[in-house]
């Protein structure tokens, strides 16, 4: 009897679970976990006379990351990071608090329209800035047309060509959490605050902010992380002058072959989202707002 | 008592939806006044618009003698007690409560003065560290009164404020917001859909029906003579018969309805004139003789008891029921008995009749 | 000022500057569109030099700008196909069972996610380089599929968070298997969640760049053309099938999202 107890349990509890989770997990700990355990163990290897990789345990890495170049790269990649940041927030803010509480009937094409582009190939639109701020390009032509500029002016290859690009891709992302946090906003809650006597700047500060405070977490989150490794952007618009953590680890795996180094660079970036993510968790973020 | 606020020829349109429509008042300082209506009336706008949320489409809106168009809701000296609370949720019960002296720039000492009173005069001592997300809905709603009073508005604004309560805690809160009135001798202006409560808390009621006010007047006032068929049908119980008027002699009226004559006394009218008549169901009366100047034959359908009174269906030769009601132990007519239907003259309120309703005479129907 | 005057000035503002952030966000692709009819013929082909159709027919013969297009189509749809199947039946199972582990597979799932693409990018470099599978179409799959997952689950969870399960009971009450009960009851009540993650997996697919930067060996998608081309200035016919792509997208994403053009909730 026991038997068949036991083998009715496995058929109807433990198979079926096996079969659904069985796939995801093994996939995840297989691409997930293990590269990245890969990652730290490659970090401490180092390289042979040939530049391949040898399984000898060096600190040489580490200790390349704290050179003085490397650190200016940090610091630049940090002040990239934190202006793209910034700049998302000051923007999509307002933008995104007047799509959520319009009441135009047009209101889910208005969210729309903020979504499509990301939809479309990132590179391509990243190009397209490329050519409207290049030396020749068109927003030199038309400022030269209007008699504003009588020479060329070259609006690219700096910091802030690269945040423009930066704040391009990751507008969106910043937009949806903004979005979702304050159409949860009571308007009766407005109302309240301004029967009392607060002007449109108190309500602010003291009603709105506060409760959609969650949705500029989730959104500084999904903006400042990716900005660290997005090496391509800095690379067409930033032409090198711009270079950030993500460049230096791009090359070390293409032109540089130097592995390790890549990898002791990438645990920089994985620890510093990990710190982001606890701090976030800390001031009760959600994990499940972030992501699209 | 001066007037405090003045609504002149206001109408609110929406598009085409004309909600409010040429709306008067004159609310008197220190009075409890209730917007009494049923959904979609126009008593929540006519509130917001004296709140500030709205604007009035045409029409003023006075507040103490000052007009009060172009100000702000926090620009004005009334204060709101939401439906929904609107309790501030991130922010505990006493900054809640001290939000409005804090935009006031009150010093904090006074502050916390006045908070502590106020929030003994609500019985909520002790709740000053928690957050409204640990209230029930009764703690809840003294927290937006507290928050509200203690601004010392000249007129506090209450909209439906007792809906999302239960049957025994809201007779509670209608007999201490009457009190918390009384004493603190506020111009409370109410907005509730129930008309047992603006009969239990009003000084006046207005009823409002599409947009309309179809009477202004004390509870008495509006139970006895309402003015309107809609006032009469919507406040308590009656019975309506709509006719002509056949004679007129003094203030004797006789009038011709479906299933015969009957009478009421009243000044104003003109013979061949349409009119409604409304009987209250205590004030109904029969005999089983016929009576003079009554031709109304009825018989007894069912009896229903409700407690402390007893109502008796009784149908007339069309079909439409009547209501007599007793207290339980009086004279009701018997089962199946044949009945004709009478009643003081005084008793039947008379009202003119804006629908113009056609009837037919219907004569030697016979009966069951 | 009036009440009304300063509403109205308000709204004016408000227009304004959300026509301002809809001009940046399409300003690029409108110069990438426009610039696929530009007549010019030398690097770095941003003068412009008259109208033509010129490069929407020569595109057609660059093969290996349409081969690549064509991988990053397949790639896309084995992707999403992979991922559709492990993320929706793993949504379901972590929905239903516990065991031990769940959470570090839930956590697992957060990573693509959170970590910047770079660190997933060369972690999946040195995992397939130290087992040795050389790069290309299958490490292109197994990368994709793997940033893909935990979007489909997420998406199908939105979908699971409101699930009466007693549907499912009523279903094997009535002689159904699990099986049959999943395909019969549950998928279909799932359908739109799945959906949703499948279309966004696609998409982000497609638009890979950073990921299959690294793990792509010789095989090259249709971005990874774009960087190339971008690095020696882009070709017309590129800009050409990327005007039509940009165009095609966004007509696709208006026609399927028929509900934004439904009234706007209150």
């Amino acid at each position: 009897m026991a038997k068949g107890k036991s083998k009715h349990k496995w058929r109807a509890n433990t198979l079926p679970a096996l079969i659904m989770v069985g796939p995801v997990s093994f996939w995840m700990l297989i691409f997930i976990a293990v590269p990245l355990i890969y990652v730290f163990v490659m970090s401490f290897c180092s390289l042979d006379e040939y530049y391949n990789v040898t399984y000898k345990f060096t600190l040489s890495n580490y200790r390349r990351l704290i050179d003085i170049d490397y650190l200016k790269i940090y610091g630049q990649s940090l002040l990239i990071a934190l202006l793209t940041t910034f700049f998302c927030i000051l923007v999509a803010y307002p933008f995104s608090y007047l799509i959520a509480r319009t009441k135009s009937k047009k209101k889910n094409l208005l969210y729309m329209l903020v979504i499509i582009p990301f939809w479309t190939n990132s590179l391509i639109r990243i190009y397209g800035w490329r050519t409207f701020l290049g030396t020749s390009g068109w927003l030199n032509t038309i400022l030269h047309f209007f008699h504003i500029l009588k020479e060329p002016v070259d609006f690219l290859f700096n910091k802030g060509a690269t945040v423009l690009g930066m704040v391009y891709c990751l507008f969106p992302f910043m937009v949806l959490p903004l979005y979702t946090a304050i159409e949860k906003l009571d308007t009766s809650l407005l109302e309240a605050s301004s029967d009392l006597g607060a002007r449109k700047g108190a309500t602010f500060w003291e009603i709105v902010l506060p409760l959609t405070s969650s949705g500029i977490f989730s959104g500084s989150i999904m903006v400042f992380i990716p900005t660290l490794g997005y090496f391509f952007v800095s690379d067409i618009l930033g032409g090198g002058n711009a270079d950030l953590i993500g460049n230096l680890i791009e090359r070390q795996f293409q032109s540089g072959n130097n592995w390790p180094l890549g990898a002791a660079l990438s645990i920089i970036l994985i620890v510093v989202t990990l710190i982001l993510v606890k701090i976030y968790q800390k001031m009760g973020g959600d994990m499940d707002s972030l992501g699209v | 008592m001066g007037k405090i606020v003045e609504i002149e020829g206001v109408n609110k349109i929406y598009g085409t939806n004309h909600v409010v429509k040429d709306l008067n008042i004159t609310v008197e300082e220190g009075e409890f006044l209730t917007l009494l209506g049923s959904s979609g009336c126009g008593k929540t706008t006519t509130l917001r618009m004296i709140a500030g949320f709205e604007e009035a489409t045409t029409g003023s809106i006075k507040v103490e003698g000052e007009s009060i168009e172009n100000k702000e809701p926090f620009e004005r000296n009334v204060n709101t007690v939401f439906q929904s609370y609107a309790l501030f949720t991130h922010k505990t019960i006493y900054d809640n409560i001290a939000y409005g002296l804090k935009m006031k720039k009150v010093p904090k000492s006074e502050i916390r003065e006045r908070v502590t009173k106020m929030m003994e005069l609500v019985q909520l001592e002790g709740f000053e560290k928690r957050y409204p997300n640990q209230l029930s809905g009764g703690q809840k709603q003294r927290v937006a009164i507290a928050r509200a009073l203690i601004n010392k508005p000249r007129v506090l604004l209450l909209d439906e404020p007792l809906g999302a309560l239960d049957l025994k805690l809201r007779k509670q809160m209608q007999l201490e917001l009457k009190r918390l009135q009384k004493r603190l001798n506020i111009t409370f202006i109410y907005v509730t859909h129930d008309q047992e409560e603006a009969l239990t808390m009003s000084d006046r009621i207005a009823v409002m029906h599409e947009g309309v006010m179809d009477q202004i007047a004390t509870p008495a006032e509006i139970y006895e003579h309402p003015a309107t068929k809609f006032v009469a049908t919507f406040i308590g119980e009656t019975n309506i018969f709509d006719g002509c008027i056949k004679e007129i002699a003094g203030e004797t009226i006789t009038i011709g309805v479906e299933n015969g004559d009957i009478k009421g006394k009243g000044k104003g009218f003109a013979e061949n004139e349409f009119i409604t008549v409304s009987v209250r169901p205590e004030k109904m009366n029969y005999s089983t003789e016929p009576v003079n100047g009554f031709s109304l034959t009825a018989y007894v359908k069912d009896y229903i008891y409700v407690g402390s009174i007893v109502k008796c269906i009784v149908v007339l030769s069309n079909g439409s029921e009547i209501k007599i009601e007793r207290l339980a132990g009086q004279e009701l007519p018997k089962a199946g008995d044949q009945i004709f239907l009478c009643w003081k003259e005084e008793d039947a309120v008379l009202i003119h009749n804006q629908d113009q309703v056609f009837f037919q005479a219907v004569e030697n129907v016979e009966l069951a | 000022m009036t009440r009304a005057s300063k509403k109205r000035a308000g709204k004016i503002s408000s227009v304004v500057f959300c026509c301002l952030v809809y001009i940046f966000l399409f300003l690029p692709i409108a110069v990438v569109v426009v610039n696929s009819f530009n007549a010019t013929t030398s690097k770095p082909y941003l003068i412009w030099k008259g109208f033509t159709l010129n490069w929407y027919a020569t595109l057609w013969e660059n093969t290996a700008l349409l081969e690549s297009f064509g991988n990053t189509i397949l790639l896309a749809a084995m992707s999403t196909l992979l991922a559709t199947i492990i993320g929706t039946i793993g949504a379901v199972g972590m929905y239903k069972y516990k065991f031990r582990g769940k959470s570090v597979i839930d956590g697992l799932l957060y990573v693509p996610v959170v970590i910047p693409e770079i660190v997933l990018g060369i972690s999946l470099l040195i995992l397939f380089a130290n087992v040795n599978i050389p790069r290309g179409i299958l490490t292109l799959v197994l990368a994709h599929v793997t940033f893909c997952i935990p979007f489909v689950i997420f998406n199908v969870r939105a979908r699971l968070a409101g699930y009466d399960n007693s549907v499912e009971e009523a279903s094997m009450d009535l002689g159904a298997n699990r099986i049959v009960t999943f395909f019969e009851i549950t998928l279909p009540v799932l359908a739109p969640g799945i959906g949703g993650g499948a279309l966004l997996a696609f998409t982000l697919s497609i638009d890979d760049v950073i990921i299959s930067y690294f793990v792509n060996g010789q095989t090259k998608t249709y971005p990874l053309k774009v960087m190339e081309s971008i690095k020696s200035g882009v070709s017309p016919d590129v800009n050409a099938l990327s005007s039509l792509l940009l165009v095609g997208t966004i007509a696709l994403v208006l026609a399927t999202q028929s509900n934004i053009f439904k009234k706007g909730k209150e």
